[in-house]
């Protein structure tokens, strides 16, 4: 059999695979908390526990109420994104006079509030989602057999964040967004509602979270410890790509992905810590991440 | 300081009264396994200083470390393995550790510092998730088991350390050591500079010093620190596990210090005896430990932001005008 490195080419497919599915992961993450950060100022670690309540949020939907994947994929964000919207009127919008650590310290604690309540009614055990009927099985694509929902996934998350992007950048709303980033005080001034902007933020970012929940409860297994671990790669990838770009923070998310696949196949004792790794080298070159700007 | 002379017979009147406190509290130290379980004193005087340590940067730098669990439970694994497999002497373990745990301060505050605010606390807790991966690959660390049975032995070959009460009371001897030392450093005049870092950076740039030498200088001095109080640890309780490193405990000491009071000398020590009998308590019930102390820190960051001893100090200073 033929092969490229000593590794034969099928491996070296499958892992580029789930490197891109990791990666589609980590971009739909990273670009939810750029999003939150660019405007709020606030890194907002229940980001996390918001992605695992997308997908537990899928599974309850279907196991006491049969609805099934393709209603809860706008059900549970829209369900999550409400939650997130609660909390940044009653939490979050007092903080924002503060040092933005506070910030990050009340969404972990609110992080560490999800995560244990779930645990504490479903186990810490994971369950399994089965996909929808039309994604099940698999094709062959002539040098490798590719899962469908596998496919599904990368090209859902390809064109979430290709809208997101858009949405920012082309059109009325993102421009506020955008603009409100730059100087809040001005664009107040002009008459846009800033808070409520703030408050529609959060809530997309939330609902961005959750999405990827879902897209991830067939894949991995639902579980409420499914976002925490999650999460704190995303941020070494926040840190690598820098959050000053959205198109930085979805590049960044999808090639760390991929390069955490292929070091599963070349040095798999490593692939656990390359992100870290990478992360520790860009610091050391490039301190404010490859597409960042020196604040 | 010159510009505080006015204010001296107040400050006179704080200095004694804190004196007074301070020999009341060390009284009761000394009572308290005669009243109290050791174990659970033991317990509160590791986490004590290790909450005392991670204050030396959030409150008198202003860098919150997300990833200090890395220099208490790396100092753990260390102190562990010099005296259960190398058959050292347990002062000769714990010092191991806290030499490692200052090493991986360095390595960790080098790349950190590159950064401030949000961004040093996303990096701190990302090394801190690499460092609790490689534990749980590499050989002596033993992966999920952790180093179990780790024998208390004789401290300098002369106190047996099996003996509940002197355990104890050479746990207190370090606490106090560390905190004597961290008082020390607060009120030297490098800790003088590490807090006008923390008041306005630029300025003490522009007055000519190398800040980020001063923030790596006490980036490692708290990792040691720490690391003193994980290698304790490690003796005390005769185990080194995987828990030590993982976040969730990076977050804890966080919440022990935020609940005590950012900042101040005795506010993360009050702060982790708070939290440790918390968990005590909570252990005979089937309430998730974890809820519990996430509502704490939603209540602290919201409405409790100068935690027990801030708000005690506030309270002093508004009676004495």
């Amino acid at each position: 059999m033929n092969t490229i490195f000593g590794i034969s080419p099928p491996a070296l497919y499958g892992q580029i695979l789930i490197g891109l599915i990791n990666g589609s992961f980590y971009a739909l993450l990273s670009l939810g908390l750029a999003v939150i950060f660019g405007l709020l100022r606030v890194i907002n670690f229940a980001h996390g526990a918001q992605y695992m309540l997308g997908a537990f949020a899928a599974y309850l939907l279907l196991t006491y109420t049969g609805i099934g994947y393709w209603p809860a994929l706008i059900l549970a964000p829209l369900l999550i994104g409400a939650v997130a919207v609660v909390i940044e009127r009653t939490m979050l919008s007092r903080l924002y006079r503060l040092d933005p650590l506070y910030g990050l310290l009340l969404t972990f604690g609110l992080a560490l509030i999800f995560e244990g309540m779930f645990r504490y009614w479903f186990g810490a055990a994971g369950k399994p989602y089965t996909p929808p009927s039309q994604l099940a099985g698999g094709v062959n694509l002539g040098f490798m057999f590719m899962p469908i929902y596998r496919g599904w996934v990368v090209i859902a998350s390809l064109v979430i964040c290709l809208g997101t992007w858009l949405l920012i950048e082309k059109t009325r709303l993102g421009a506020y967004l955008r603009a409100a980033t730059e100087n809040a005080t001005l664009v107040q001034a002009f008459g846009v509602n800033v808070p409520r902007l703030l408050t529609l933020t959060y809530g997309l970012g939330a609902a961005l979270a959750a999405l990827a929940g879902v897209l991830a409860a067939p894949i991995y297994q639902v579980s409420p410890l499914m976002g925490s671990n999650l999460i704190i790669i995303v941020f070494a990838v926040v840190v690598v790509g820098g959050m000053g770009s959205i198109l930085g923070a979805i590049v960044t998310g999808y090639v760390l992905g991929v390069l955490e696949g292929l070091t599963k196949v070349f040095y798999p004792e490593a692939s656990s810590i390359v992100i870290f790794v990478i992360m520790a080298i860009v610091l050391l070159v490039r301190p404010a991440g490859l597409f960042g700007r020196e604040e | 300081m010159a510009v505080e002379t006015h204010f001296l017979p107040a400050q006179a009147r704080v200095r004694t009264s804190a004196m007074i406190l301070g020999a009341v509290a060390v009284a009761a130290l000394l009572a308290a396994p005669f009243v109290v379980y050791p174990v659970f004193m033991m317990s509160v005087l590791c986490f004590a200083l290790f909450a005392c340590a991670f204050n030396l940067l959030i409150g008198y730098v202003g860098l919150l470390s997300f990833g200090h669990a890395t220099f208490f439970g790396g100092a753990a694994y260390f102190t562990a393995h010099a005296v259960k497999v190398w058959g050292w002497e347990p002062l000769a373990g714990i010092l191991l550790g806290v030499a490692g745990a200052a090493v991986l301060g360095l390595v960790v505050g080098f790349l950190a510092i590159r950064r401030q605010g949000i961004y040093f606390a996303m990096i701190t807790l990302a090394l801190g998730q690499m460092f609790a991966f490689i534990c749980l690959q590499v050989p002596f660390t033993h992966g999920e088991d952790g180093i179990q049975g780790v024998p208390r032995g004789h401290l300098l070959g002369i106190v047996d350390l099996n003996d509940p009460f002197a355990m104890y009371y050479v746990t207190l001897a370090i606490f106090l050591f560390g905190y004597f030392t961290i008082y020390r450093i607060v009120h030297s005049p490098f800790g003088n500079i590490l807090q006008a870092i923390r008041e306005n950076e630029r300025r003490a740039i522009s007055l000519g010093y190398r800040v980020d030498r001063y923030k790596l200088g006490a980036f490692v001095m708290s990792a040691a620190l720490a690391g003193l109080a994980g290698g304790t640890k490690a003796i005390v309780f005769q185990f080194a596990t995987l828990t030590d490193v993982q976040w969730q405990m990076s977050g804890e000491v966080i919440l022990m210090t935020l609940l005590g009071g950012i900042g101040t000398l005795i506010g993360p020590a009050v702060g982790a005896g708070l939290v440790i009998a918390l968990q005590n308590y909570l252990a005979a019930y089937d309430f998730p430990v974890t809820v519990l102390i996430g509502i704490i820190f939603v209540i602290c960051v919201l409405v409790f932001r100068r935690g027990i001893a801030g708000e005690v100090l506030e309270l002093m200073k508004r009676k004495s005008g």
